[in-house]
């Protein structure tokens, strides 16, 4: 009979199913980085001037910065001369439709699940492709248009909306930020884009899968969503990377602006390659994810983590306005060697304003996995409420599971709670289930998808599902 | 053919005997129950019978159904029937009873090659049996056994017992910290699931439970070996004359 430790060892070293590589032409700039490089970039992409000084502002700041050393991760230095910087899939010509699309890549997305083709699109999911750094094909803008809503790749809003990148771009996340996020701002070479007007429910999910593909490659993402007063919308990335054996450094930087009443739902499912049971290759994710409320808005970010070699990454909420209000649900999953430090800021400026944080660790494997969060109430910041909850689920006993909670509250009128929890699945609860005929495989699966029910319920449906399959569960609570 | 034939079973947990020579055999449609005094083997004997791991078999045999027992994995001994209510029910935040229940069913159909229940089907069958052991209709949305008080978890053994209907029954210490209303619920789920076609082995430390279940056999378990055998009045013998005297026979 195969013992416990062996079977949950087997279930947690599945291999990485999206390990294929697309044979797709790519228009690179050479290794490296200096201003000329930067200049390049932003000239490729035909760029406004004020762009190209955001850019190089952001560049010069990058140089006197230091990478930080506060995570709790180890991985070797990175050279920072030895990436490119940008690389998009050749074009032939401008495209116009999914027809003109290289049938290559659609096939590499139908692999990936991505439903871009028509019949899928009709299920209501408006998706905006990045594939390395280019946006290839976005699908239903028209009808996105007709509400007044913008839903674009992020060089086609510089082109089309300047005013609007302008006037958003950086004012939550600034260009001097943190090391990864300047670096972004200094290289990065596409993302999304999205604005819903005034008072507008955008009536359907938007969604961007992103897949890195060509080797060398950083991947430097930058997604900007602004919602204006009173507008709802609701958001969905979803990653995947084929397997390499290099590490590949992605650093992304997402920006949300929730103006007075407006609501914005982002919710990510990541599974980037993790790199093999060794530990080698996989993406080094150093993301920077932000969102700012004014007066009774509302943003919530809602994450499953499941892959990269290393995580870093703290989806964050200002909460400026008064009686706004901030979430984040996360449920991070580390297994072999993987290396997570992640969790979230609720900055809490004006009163009345609320913030929810429930954050699930699964550690397996040799993976560590790391929470570190920070509430911060100022003194303004009158009757604010936050509520933490923090739980750590250890497989095997080669694993780790950290919690760093850091609580400041400036006025008395605030009230944060925090609540914290580890436990290992145990033998008990294992033989439980099999002595009532499930076996070891699906008790596992339901013993990790109990643990994370209140995270995956603030997921959309379909998305639900997906996050589900990732963690290798199978779906729960479709009786009663 | 008898259901079940256990013989000269012996067992040891981390080198410890603790089972020396069991020998018992059980027929369809019978009621046995092993008692004896604590440390005699009685929950080792339970656990060696549901596969647990920690146990290791050391020697001797057990027939379940003409299989041999030993040699199936704790999920296959369930899926082919064999049922233990547990002493020490084990909560599972966040999974549903009725999510669980549903997997069980389904685990055990699928064994046998049938069809998996649809959430109709299984929702109109357990609704039935919940009326059997008096349980609230939010029961089946909570988490297993989180924050169940011990009778409701002892309730919900017996509960998954009538779900699954298995061929043989063991309770393991089901009477330990139920109140009397409790355990006359408890009994009376357990004889109204007493069947010619079920063989139900009742493990346990008092004479108390055997009032409301009402045994065929009665064993007594001392130092790993069963020392006495009688109808249902040796449970009486031994309540009034407590153990030592078969404690001494057995040395």
């Amino acid at each position: 009979m195969p013992t416990d430790e062996g079977t949950i060892e087997t279930l947690a070293n599945q291999e990485y199913k999206w390990g294929f590589v697309t044979d797709i032409e790519a228009d690179a700039l050479p290794k490296g980085l200096n201003e000329d490089i930067v200049r390049a970039i932003s000239k490729r992409k035909n760029e406004p001037e004020f762009m190209t000084q955001w850019r190089l502002k952001a560049y010069r700041h990058w140089l006197t910065m230091t990478e930080p050393k506060w995570p709790n991760v180890k991985y070797p230095k990175i050279d920072f001369q030895d990436v490119i910087y940008y690389s998009a899939p050749k074009a032939k010509k401008q495209l116009k439709s999914l027809d003109e699309v290289d049938p290559e890549l659609l096939r590499t997305y139908e692999k990936l699940g991505v439903p871009l083709e028509e019949q899928k699109i009709f299920a209501g999911v408006a998706v905006d492709a990045v594939f390395d750094s280019v946006s290839v094909a976005t699908t239903f803008k028209a009808k996105l248009a007709e509400m007044g809503v913008i839903f674009c790749s992020f060089s086609e809003a510089v082109q089309e909306h300047p005013e609007l990148i302008s006037k958003y771009l950086g004012s939550v996340v600034p260009y001097s930020d943190n090391f990864y996020a300047t670096l972004n701002s200094a290289v990065f070479s596409d993302g999304s884009f999205c604005y819903v007007p005034k008072g507008v429910r955008c009536p359907m999910e938007l969604s961007t899968y992103f897949r890195i593909n060509a080797k060398n490659t950083g991947q430097f993402e930058r997604t900007l969503i602004i919602a204006d007063e009173g507008a709802y919308v609701s958001y969905l990335e979803g990653c995947t990377a084929p397997m390499r054996d290099e590490n590949q450094l992605h650093a992304a930087v997402v920006e949300l602006v929730a103006l007075k009443g407006a609501q914005i739902k982002y919710s990510t499912v990541q599974n980037w390659y993790p790199g093999d049971k060794e530990g080698k290759g996989g993406i080094y994710n150093f993301v920077t994810k932000r969102g700012k409320c004014m007066d009774s808005a509302r943003i919530s970010w809602t994450q499953v983590e499941t892959g990269s070699a290393i995580t870093w990454k703290y989806p964050s909420v200002i909460l400026q306005g008064d009686n706004s209000i901030g979430e984040f649900y996360s449920v991070a999953l580390t297994n072999h060697m993987q290396q997570a430090d992640t969790g979230t800021k609720m900055i809490h400026i004006g009163k009345n304003t609320r913030s929810t944080v429930v954050s699930k660790g699964i550690s397996a494997g040799k993976g560590q996995n790391t929470y570190r969060g920070l509430i911060k109430i100022l003194k303004n910041a009158t009757n604010a409420r936050n509520y933490t909850e923090c739980d750590s689920l250890l497989l095997g006993d080669k694993c780790g599971a950290h919690t760093f909670p850091y609580i400041e509250v400036r006025n008395t009128s605030s009230k944060a709670e925090h609540e914290a929890s580890t436990s290992k699945i145990g033998e008990d609860q294992l033989f439980y289930c099999k002595q009532r005929g499930i076996s070891l495989e699906d008790a596992v699966n339901m013993i990790i998808n109990g643990f994370c029910k209140e995270v995956f319920r603030e997921l959309p449906m379909e998305f639900a599902v997906e996050a589900q399959k990732l963690l290798g569960v199978s779906l729960e609570g479709s009786v009663g | 053919m008898a259901l079940v034939e256990i013989k000269n079973l012996e067992a040891a947990v981390g080198g410890k005997p603790i089972l020396k020579g069991i020998d018992l055999t059980i027929n369809p449609g019978e009621v046995h129950a092993i008692m004896g005094p604590n440390g005699s083997g009685k929950s080792t004997l339970s656990s060696v019978l549901a596969g647990r791991e920690t146990y290791t078999v050391t020697g001797g045999s057990v027939l379940f159904d003409g299989k041999d027992l030993l040699d199936l994995s704790p999920e296959e001994r369930a899926c082919e029937g064999l049922f233990m209510a547990f002493q020490y029910p084990v909560e599972i935040p966040g999974v549903t009873t009725s999510y669980f229940l549903k997997a069980a069913v389904n685990a055990i159909r699928k064994h046998h090659g049938q069809d998996e229940l649809d959430a109709m089907d299984f929702l109109k069958m357990v609704k039935e049996k919940m009326a059997l052991l008096e349980m609230d209709k939010t029961f089946l949305n909570r988490s297993v056994n989180e924050g169940f008080s011990g009778g409701e978890k002892k309730r919900n053994e017996i509960f998954q017992m009538a779900v699954l209907n298995p061929k043989f029954a063991i309770l393991d210490e089901t009477d330990s910290g139920l109140d009397i209303d409790a355990l006359k619920i408890v009994a009376n789920g357990v004889n109204a699931l007493r069947s010619p076609e079920r063989a139900i082995l009742v493990v346990t430390h008092y004479q108390r439970l055997l009032d409301y279940i009402v045994p065929d056999f009665v064993h007594v378990l001392c130092d790993g070996r069963i020392v006495k055998s009688g109808g249902k009045e040796l449970a009486l013998e031994l309540e009034k004359r407590g153990y030592a005297w078969l404690e001494t026979a057995a040395a």
